[in-house]
Formats: C-alpha cells, sequence, structure tokens
C-alpha cells in the first residue's frame, strides 16, 4: 500500500518506472465557464389544453447592469417547438447554433419527420449533463414547449447539471418562487391542464410576468411570449406589460410614524 | 479530336498540343449517358426535376432520392454516375455548413456554386484524381428580407447604417450549372443529362428571361420537359422527381422541399396529356436530336 495519493491508480514506479505526467499539463491552462457573465432571468411556461404557452422578458443583465434590452429569449426550433433560455446569453448562443445545426442535420437522412419538443428536450438535456460531467457546464436552465409524439402539450425543463423535470407549469431562477406559485394555482395537476383554455393560460402567463417585474431586480417590462399548438407557433417577440398597479404608491408615507 | 491516341488523354491535368484536357472530355461523356435533369428559374421561386431511369422493377418508387437539399435552401441534382453526384451533395453540405459556423448565416445559392466549381476544378489538377462524372444543377432561394444570423440576439441601432443601400433589391433565386471542368454559369434555364437537347430546347421556348414564368407553371413545365426529354430513352422506364423552392411568401417559406404529390400527380398528368397531343411533332423532334447528336 503507497501511502501517497497522488500515486494511486497509477503504475507503480518501481515497476515501470517514474510516471510520466507530461500528458497532464497543456502548454495553456482549461479555460471553463465559472461564472455566468451576460445573463436572462425567469422563463414560465404553462400547459394548457391545445398546447403550451411560453414567455420570458427581453432582457440581458451584465450583472446589475441592464445592458441588452432587446435581447430574445424565445427561440423556435425544427417549427414545432420553442425553446425558453434563461441564464448565460453566451451559452444559449452556442445552443441555438447546435440545435439549428442539429434541426438541418437531422432534415437531410430523415423522409418527413421533423424534430419534436420530446426530441429537442433530450438533446439538450444530454448536452447540459455531457458537459457538467466535463466541469464545463453551460450555464443555462431551458424551459422546452411544444408537442410531443402524439401531438400532445409538452413542457419540460433541463438545466446546466442535466437536471430534468416536467409539470403542468413550470418556471426557471426567480420564476420558480414567484410565478410557479400562481401558475399551480391554475394548473395544480395534469388533469387541470387538460381542461385550462388558452386566454386563462395567456392571462395567468401575464400576469406572472407582472409579478415578476414588480420583484425581481433583474426583469423588465418588454417581453416575448409564444403559444404552441398543433397548428403552430404563434411567437410575438415586442411585448410591453400592462396595468401595472402603483397608483397606492402615492399614500405611503415613511417607515412608521412620519406622517407627510 | 486529332490527338486521340496519341497518348496527351491518358492521365488527368494533361494538356494536349491543342490546349484540351481529355480526361475531363471523357468527364463529360459519361454525363451525356445520364438521365435528364432540368432546372428552371421562376419569378417567385426555382424548380429542380430529374429523370430517374427505373433499372429494375424491385426498385421502389419514390425511394432512392437524386435531388438533395444543401442547408434549408438550396437543392442540387446532377445527370451522370450517381456515386459522384453523392459526393458531391456531401460536400456541398459541408461548405454550407462551414460557411454558416463561420459567418453565422446561410450560404447563398452564387456562393454554393462558386464553392463547388473551385472542388471540381480541383479535381482536374492532379494525376492522381479523376474528374467528376458529372455535371450537376444548384438550385436555391437567398431570402430577401433580413433572416436573423444564428444565434443573433437583439438587433442593431435602429438609426443610421443598417449597410443596405435604398432601392436596391436583395436576395432571390439562384440557378447555377457545374461541369466536370469545374465551370459554372448562371442560367434561366438549365439542362444536362442524355436529353439535355431537347431540353433546352423546350427551355429556350419559355422565355424565362422575362421572369414572368410562375413557379406553378415552372413545375408544370419541367414536368412536361423531363417526359419530352424521354422521348430519346423510350425503350426504358422512369420515375420524374422534382422539387421546388419558393420566396418566403410562396408554398415552401424559402425552403428547398420536395413537391408535394397531389401537385406533382396534376404535372405529370398534364405532361402526359401534351406529350400524346403532340405526338407527332414529337417523332421528327427527337429524330432531329439523334441527327444532331
Amino acid at each position: 500500500m503507497n501511502h501517497f495519493p497522488q500515486a494511486w491508480g497509477r503504475p507503480r514506479d518501481d515497476i515501470y518506472g517514474p510516471y510520466d505526467g507530461s500528458f497532464l499539463h497543456d502548454s495553456r491552462p482549461n479555460q471553463h465557464t465559472t461564472t455566468p457573465i451576460v445573463t436572462g432571468t425567469s422563463v414560465i411556461a404553462i400547459k394548457f389544453k391545445d398546447g403550451v404557452v411560453i414567455a420570458a422578458d427581453n432582457l440581458a443583465s451584465y450583472g446589475s447592469l441592464a445592458r441588452f434590452t432587446n435581447v430574445k429569449r424565445l427561440r423556435k426550433f425544427a417549427e414545432t417547438s420553442v425553446i425558453g433560455f434563461g441564464g448565460d446569453i453566451s451559452d444559449m448562443q452556442y445552443l441555438d447554433r447546435a440545435l439549428n445545426n442539429l434541426e438541418i442535420k437531422h432534415a437531410y437522412d430523415s423522409s418527413g419527420h421533423s424534430l419534436n419538443a420530446k426530441n429537442l428536450h433530450t438533446y439538450l438535456a444530454k448536452k447540459f449533463y455531457q458537459r457538467r460531467s466535463k466541469l464545463d457546464p453551460l450555464w443555462n436552465h431551458v424551459l422546452v414547449a411544444g408537442l410531443d409524439d402524439e401531438d400532445k402539450p409538452f413542457l419540460a425543463s433541463a438545466d446546466l447539471y442535466g437536471t430534468t423535470f416536467s409539470s403542468p407549469s413550470l418556471a426557471t431562477g426567480f420564476g420558480a418562487h414567484l410565478a410557479q406559485p400562481l401558475l399551480r394555482k391554475l394548473v395544480p395537476d395534469e388533469e387541470a391542464a387538460t381542461k385550462l383554455s388558452l386566454e386563462s393560460a395567456i392571462n395567468a402567463v401575464k400576469e406572472s410576468l407582472k409579478v415578476l417585474y414588480y420583484r425581481d431586480a433583474r426583469s423588465m417590462d418588454k417581453y416575448s411570449i409564444a403559444v404552441i399548438t398543433k397548428d403552430g407557433i404563434e411567437l410575438k417577440e415586442n411585448e410591453k406589460l400592462e396595468n401595472q398597479s402603483w397608483a397606492f404608491a402615492e399614500k405611503i408615507r415613511g417607515y412608521g410614524t412620519q406622517v407627510n | 479530336m486529332t490527338s486521340i491516341g496519341t497518348g496527351y488523354d491518358l492521365t488527368n491535368s494533361v494538356f494536349s498540343p491543342d490546349g484540351r484536357n481529355f480526361q475531363v472530355e471523357y468527364a463529360v461523356k459519361a454525363v451525356e449517358n445520364g438521365g435528364t435533369s432540368i432546372g428552371i428559374k421562376c419569378k417567385d421561386g426555382v424548380v429542380l426535376a430529374v429523370e430517374k431511369i427505373i433499372t429494375s422493377k424491385l426498385l421502389k418508387p419514390g425511394a432512392n432520392n437524386r435531388i438533395a437539399t444543401v442547408d434549408r435552401h438550396i437543392g442540387t441534382v446532377s445527370s451522370g454516375l450517381i456515386p459522384d453526384g453523392r459526393h458531391f451533395e456531401q460536400r456541398a453540405r459541408e461548405e454550407a455548413s462551414s460557411w454558416r459556423q463561420i459567418y453565422k448565416s446561410p450560404i447563398s445559392t452564387a456562393d454554393l456554386a462558386n464553392r463547388m466549381g473551385q472542388y471540381l476544378q480541383l479535381y482536374t489538377l492532379y494525376s492522381s484524381v479523376r474528374p467528376f462524372g458529372i455535371t450537376a444543377i444548384i438550385a436555391g432561394w437567398d431570402s430577401e428580407s433580413e433572416i436573423p444570423v444564428d444565434s443573433e440576439v437583439g438587433s442593431g441601432p435602429e438609426i443610421g447604417s443598417g449597410g443596405k443601400a435604398e432601392g436596391k433589391t436583395y436576395g432571390g433565386p439562384g440557378l447555377f450549372m457545374i461541369e466536370p471542368s469545374g465551370s459554372y454559369w448562371g442560367y434561366y434555364g438549365a439542362a444536362t443529362g442524355k436529353g439535355r437537347q431537347t431540353a433546352k430546347a423546350e427551355l429556350e421556348k419559355l422565355d424565362l428571361a422575362s421572369g414572368t414564368l410562375s413557379l406553378l407553371d415552372g413545375v408544370n413545365e419541367a414536368a412536361k420537359i423531363i417526359y419530352l426529354a424521354h422521348a430519346d430513352n423510350k425503350d426504358k422506364e422512369f420515375e420524374l422527381e422534382m422539387t421546388w423552392i419558393s420566396s418566403l411568401n410562396g408554398p415552401t417559406k424559402g425552403r428547398h422541399e420536395h413537391v408535394p404529390k397531389d401537385i406533382l400527380d396534376e404535372a405529370e398528368r398534364l405532361a402526359k396529356g401534351a406529350l400524346d397531343g403532340e405526338d407527332d411533332d414529337d417523332d421528327s423532334k427527337s429524330e432531329d436530336v439523334k441527327m444532331e447528336g
């Protein structure tokens, strides 16, 4: 038994000669993403009876600076699905490229079968898990919205760890704390989602975005929203939050004793 | 071909005393034996069609596609040695993919034709390779609207120079034909393969230069031309394969796709009708062609 941990798992020096560790070293250090730089905040989505509604605001923050105010974080893929990206924007761009290439290559050798949301989610989840296993994660939390292979509404999440889950409503980041409870009131289970109308779904999403704008310091009132049904995708990228309630603010004075 | 038999035709990339590369000219002979393929540039799209000779009744109808998609918006087809055609399409896809990787946008039809022209020309430079035994047609629609580049987020400033000149139109249809020598030209209508002479004669009648032919008429004309060109080759059965690319407002939304079955069937019905109608004309025509060839 050798008591030097650096020798563990390596050939014995007394038999094989000194260990050649040169392959362990590159001329340059490995460069891995250790922290996201330009970031997008929450993505929220809810299933309804005919499909899925998904939304995210158009802000990309640079730390606490609201640096880019016209960034579209909902992206259409394969004419069948919308992916909402939260987290690092450069990694979002990388994934966008990867998914576009995937779609083009898939079309080369398949006759008439396009990728559905379920396929894209599987692909993304594996990509995320592969990268975190290399200790070089893609710093995103994404929601994949669309239809599955039976044309049923599909909504699932995948994040930088490769963790995946699915639910009738989903939200990333801040939305998981503020929007998810509101959405869950509407669709506590799959059963409820199969009865939900498009209007209530859209209203719920807009209400949730408003709550997020009130309380999330990295959010913005300009947003994108997409509705995915069997008939296709309706993506609106330049929406603005309406009916905010600020009238009460005038009446607030001080923190206790101040009267005017 | 006075220099034939004097040794100048034994190796690729060798000049004959009168400045020709015989190996390339022999490759053209291989093209002249292949099934006819054509391309037509229309007002609002491009059509590709190919006569697929059925070599066995055991081949599955509708399978073994000869027209390939490159990226989303370009189609390629070739006449001549089929495996050379496959190599061509594979290379075209690699070029389109590498273009995307570098420029973050889809390759234009003209740029792909240029890349593939260069690639074929490389195969006339060395004695260690042989020229491509195909003449290929590349057809595409370059989007005239602002397409977001891959992974683009947001947009540029709303004021100031957007890099585009006012009054100038961008995008539109592209049609190119590349020969084994690597030379390529843009065409209004292109034809190659066994029935090219008949097909060319028919294409010339269409007045494509005026840019008035609609895409749907183009589909019908293409079917008619392939049927007519097949008259030279009547002893063999054939199958018509046809694809199209329309403008963004058209039926394919700027993508290269197979012509849907109902439209293809209708085009074939019209083509057969036209062929029966002018059967007498036709016999004399094909004889003319034989005399020319």
